[in-house]
């Protein structure tokens, strides 16, 4: 970790004459964010944590369970499928969102007709909820597999790809403004100097472009990846987890993702409030790895100023 | 400049506490004097009549009454947040067995308690494993098949006609194979859109566990289940998908809206619902002929079951939170039984819920409940809600739905439906109690 | 794909031009579609929304404005006033979380000590976890601290949205170079008056990215609302949609369908009206280079 930050810290530190003042300031500049972030986040998230090692009904009413919740968590079977299955899901809808946003925001900053039209159109599904999304899909999707005599929850490649597409209708729009953005702050005398050396348009693209929208890409893929892991609306309102599959008794819904697992199995039974819990944790410590390795990997790529 | 905008920034936070703590201020001082109550109410049709009553009993006493109401589908976890926040609710909904499990130590003992006096009937309260009265049941409801007698009449048959599973088949088949002719179908769509099929896990579930628990002699929540009824429970499933203008994958997503035009606009003589369909049936939007209407108990082939009434329960049962402060608990017992003695009360309860079982209950102009008690006059046995027993309910009836869906649209047989019945009972059970 | 002529690469270029727009004017109007068919069920009956989701309003199936009507006055509580909340709510939340991120943001970035170090991780930690994680706790936590009106829940905003906001903003800070910075300083402004005269005019581009998805998310949240607010009192649009849906399954579609557009328009008309300076914020942000 120490070794990715030195690098990027290092324009920062070189600077006293900006951070000093600024340090000063600590409580106008910082403060704020940081006292509403204990609100809203931070210390209803260290409640959680020492939740998960309860039994509890309502916050404020719990008794120390020990390390028994995280027992139960492991031992829930559907919980293992729920987080490959959304493994899954985050790396499929990375690469196809990724390229896609980032195709049509390159072909969008070529001075192509109508492109303020289009941008406009393509940021258009941002504007709806996830809910009422998950709602308008479900009808499209089961309105056209009627056809074919099936539906969208009975099979687990249809509820796959049907929320992929979902995903995908939903956040291009977005990922493409902030790839138009980096595109355009690719300065042009680069472009115009390599166009000079002779290089092709995919030259250009590979050797120049990308190099210098890794930001935006480093902010794209994180996006995408936190999103596909936090995703709840739209899982609940297209398939709801299923078809499921049943072994004496133990369901395991193929279409589940991780956070509707969680929230599931609050509300399951008298006790599962600790398990869900305890879930939840895990389900936060793997996802930081990743998301860690991801904007390690992606930072390091990134031109330095 | 750094100046202006520390004072701004200040001033803001200031107004924000202020405008906080004064909220905060008013209310308690009105609960300590008088007591307030306030009712988290889980029916959002409901919830119009419920605000005008309260604004009523406060015009009328001065005790404040506040009711909230959760979103369809979200009353759990509506519950849990409200529950853990200062003000309370002090009047709540604890309906079945797995909600007892969870909020039996919120609810105080309404054994003895005046409201409870009033009751007619003990058979719908639920009590803790310590015999405490933790919620009573304010009303029940009673469902069955719908019949739209007219329509059943045009195409050559009565009621009368139909006193068990063979006569309804024999009825519903011939209308089926007639349908194009007569211009309706059997029954209307079975959909197993989450809007419908809680129709099917839920209630036509219930013939099979009842059946069970009666033979078995069961009074409190089994660990496991033997499924022995299940073949009635698939005879009059694969009636309800045969015998009907919609069928196989198309049920997949048929709403409940969708099965309730069906029948509302006479394309369908059967529609297994419950009373609280009356108001929608007999009103505005299908305006039907209340004397057209009739509903019969689901035959499935039992033995025994011409001797049958309708099944007659209630999720719709009132809890008191026993955290709540002395004063708002008395403030709330008094209510509640104004709510079901009082004119005004007595009134909204019959027009919303139907027949409540409390003394001074009136009479609900609702034909179904009027039916019910006609089975139960003639000596039939009521059809009681062993539903209530199931554990962890949504993850139960979730299994249950799936596997109905494979089965209906021919993508899984059978015996994934008697496994989510009988193995998962056995493993909801096992967790819930582990 | 490289020139030959300057003439004939010109031509080819543009003919490649005109096909693109065609091709992506087809793939707008797919795009629509969704949209398309809220907007079109708005005004169809509930039953033939259900059952030809796809077929145009028509005699018998078409309802006029019945649905809107419904949707207006449904309930007890006025339909203006829950948006009228979550205008005031998105609005205060949005402008909160632009000033407070972006400056906590540029702290971060600018002063490495370990504290901005903590406080970065932690916002970049707190983007993985979904809301239904601390739900309840936070519920809690926002009554006892009466956080639960529509004028004290931005601060609620403002802690759970942080994360991304102050990311995405320190992300961009660290690409500014420092020497303009160190220019005002020299020529001697104080850290506020650096900021508000110099960094944040650069932030413009950034902002407007990080304003458009806090307002997204706002505007359209319904469980955050629902479970903080003290719903006895305050309503927002999304938390009165749910009230369209009856405990037995019923669910009025045309109304809710209605609503939905009436959510969505306001939405629309904002981005439509800042469209441009969106477009010119964007551009803005490529004189950095």
């Amino acid at each position: 970790m120490k070794l990715f930050q030195k690098k990027r810290d290092a324009t920062a530190l070189n600077s006293p004459l900006i951070r000093r003042p600024i340090q000063k300031c600590f409580w106008l500049f910082l403060l704020p964010t940081f006292a509403a972030f204990c609100i809203g986040f931070l210390y209803p998230f260290c409640k959680g944590f020492f939740l998960s090692f309860c039994d509890f009904k309502t916050t404020k009413n719990w008794t120390w369970a020990g390390i028994q919740n995280y027992i139960a968590a492991f031992q829930d079977k559907s919980f293992g499928h729920a987080f490959w299955y959304t493994a899954l899901f985050a790396v499929v809808s990375l690469v196809l969102i990724n390229v896609i946003a980032f195709a049509i925001a390159y072909a969008l900053t070529r001075g192509i007709k109508g492109s303020n039209l289009f941008r406009t159109v393509f940021f258009m599904p941002n504007l709806i909820g996830g809910i009422v999304l998950g709602y308008i899909w479900s009808m499209i999707f089961n309105g056209i597999l009627i056809k074919y005599s099936t539906s969208v929850v009975l099979e687990t490649k249809y509820g796959f790809w049907g929320l992929i597409i979902l995903m995908c209708w939903q956040q291009i729009g977005y990922m493409m403004i902030i790839y138009i953005a980096g595109l355009q702050s690719v300065p042009e005398d680069m472009l115009e100097a390599a166009r000079i050396d002779g290089a092709n348009g995919w030259q250009t693209l590979w050797k120049v472009t990308i190099p210098n929208v890794m930001p935006s890409i480093t902010i794209c893929t994180f996006l995408t990846l936190t999103n596909s892991f936090k995703l709840y609306d739209q899982n609940l309102a297209l398939t709801a987890g299923r078809p499921f599959i049943q072994q004496g008794g133990e369901v395991i819904k193929t279409t589940e993702m991780l956070a509707l697992n969680i929230v599931n199995s609050f509300y399951a039974s008298a006790r599962s409030r600790g398990v869900g819990q305890a879930k939840a944790v895990i389900f936060f410590v793997l996802v930081a790895v990743l998301s860690i390795l991801q904007l390690r990997s992606t930072k390091d790529k990134e031109v330095q100023q | 400049m750094k100046k202006t905008l520390a004072i701004l920034l200040a001033v803001v936070m200031a107004i924000t506490l202020f405008t906080a703590c004064g909220n905060d201020n008013n209310t308690p001082n009105n609960d300590t004097k008088t007591g307030s109550v306030y009712y988290l109410n889980f029916k959002p049709e409901a919830d119009q009549a419920w605000q005008k009553l309260a604004e009523t009993y406060t015009a009328l006493t001065g005790v404040p009454v506040t009711v909230l109401t959760a979103a369809s589908g979200t009353y759990d976890q509506t519950l849990t947040a409200e529950m853990d926040k200062d003000a309370a609710p002090t009047m709540f909904q604890v309906g079945n067995a797995g909600a007892v499990k969870t909020w039996g130590e919120y609810c105080y003992d309404l054994t003895n308690t005046d409201v409870m006096k009033e009751m007619t009937t003990d058979a719908f309260n639920l009590k803790n494993e310590a015999g405490e009265t933790v919620s009573i049941g304010y009303c029940y409801e009673a469902f069955g098949i719908i019949v739209n007698k007219a329509l059943l009449e045009k195409a050559g048959y009565t009621v009368a006609d139909i006193t068990n599973f063979e006569t309804l088949k024999k009825v519903a088949d011939d209308i089926h194979a007639r349908s194009a002719e007569l211009g309706f179908d059997a029954f209307s769509s079975a959909g197993l859109d989450g809007s419908s099929s809680w129709r099917f896990s839920g209630h036509l579930a219930n013939m099979p566990l009842f059946y069970e628990f009666r033979d078995d002699g069961v009074t409190s929540q089994p660990a496991t289940i033997t499924g022995k009824y299940l073949e009635n429970y698939k005879n009059i499933w694969d009636l309800y998908t045969t015998d009907s203008a919609t069928t196989g994958a198309a049920l997949v997503s048929a709403t409940g809206d969708q099965s309730e035009a069906e029948f509302g606009e006479g394309k369908a003589v059967f529609y297994q619902n419950g009373s609280w369909e009356y108001a929608a049936l007999t009103g505005e939007k299908f305006g039907m002929n209340a004397d057209d209407l009739a509903m019969i108990p689901i035959y499935c082939g039992v033995e025994g079951e011409e001797q049958a009434g309708l099944c007659c329960g209630t999720e719709n049962c009132w809890a008191v939170n026993k955290n709540a402060s002395e004063e708002d608990i008395k403030a709330t017992l008094d209510f509640m039984k104004w709510v079901v003695t009082s004119e005004e009360g007595t009134t909204m309860m019959a027009e919303q819920f139907g027949p409540i079982p409390f003394k001074s209950a009136k009479t609900p102009e609702n034909v179904f409940f009027a039916q019910a008690n006609d089975y139960t006059a003639k000596g039939n046995y009521v059809v009681t809600w062993a539903f209530n027993y199931t554990p962890a309910v949504d993850d139960w009836r979730a299994a249950v739905v799936d596997a109905l869906t494979q089965y209906t649209t021919g993508n899984g047989d059978w015996a994934a439906v008697e496994s989510a019945f009988v193995d998962g009972w056995a493993a909801q059970y096992a967790k819930e109690n582990s | 794909m490289s020139t030959k002529t300057a003439s004939g690469g010109f031509k080819r270029e543009r003919r490649r031009h005109d096909a693109m727009s065609v091709i992506f004017g087809i793939l707008s109007v797919i795009y629509l579609i969704p949209v398309f068919l809220v907007a079109m069920n708005s005004f169809k009956s509930n039953a033939s929304i259900n059952l030809e989701t796809f077929a145009f309003p028509a005699e018998g199936t078409f309802v006029g404005l019945d649905n809107y009507i419904k949707g207006l006055t449904f309930g007890n509580y006025p339909f203006l006033k829950s948006a009228g909340y979550s205008l005031l709510i998105t609005v205060v939340s949005a402008a909160l979380i632009l000033l407070c991120t972006s400056m906590a943001a540029w702290y971060i970035a600018r002063v490495g000590s370990a504290l901005s170090k903590v406080v970065y991780y932690l916002c970049v930690f707190s983007m993985v976890v979904p809301f239904q994680m601390v739900m309840f706790t936070l519920a809690r936590t926002a009554d006892t601290l009466k956080l639960n009106t529509p004028y004290t829940i931005p601060i609620i905003y403002l802690g759970f949205g942080a994360g991304l906001a102050v990311f995405m903003f320190s992300g961009f800070i660290k690409s500014i170079p420092l020497e303009i910075e160190e220019a005002a300083a020299i020529d001697g402004c104080g850290p506020i008056r650096t900021y508000f005269s110099v960094v944040l005019p650069m932030l413009k581009p950034t902002m407007i990215s990080v304003g458009v998805l806090e307002i997204m998310w706002v505007w359209n949240d319904y469980l955050l609302p629902y479970l903080v607010l003290d719903r006895k009192k305050y309503m927002t649009i999304p938390i009165h949609i749910q009230f369209l849906q009856g405990s037995y399954g019923s669910v009025d579609l045309g109304a809710i369908m209605a609503l939905i557009m009436l959510s969505i328009i306001p939405v629309i008309i904002f981005y439509l009206t800042c469209q441009k300076h969106i477009i010119k914020g964007v551009a803005a942000g490529a004189v950095k280079g």
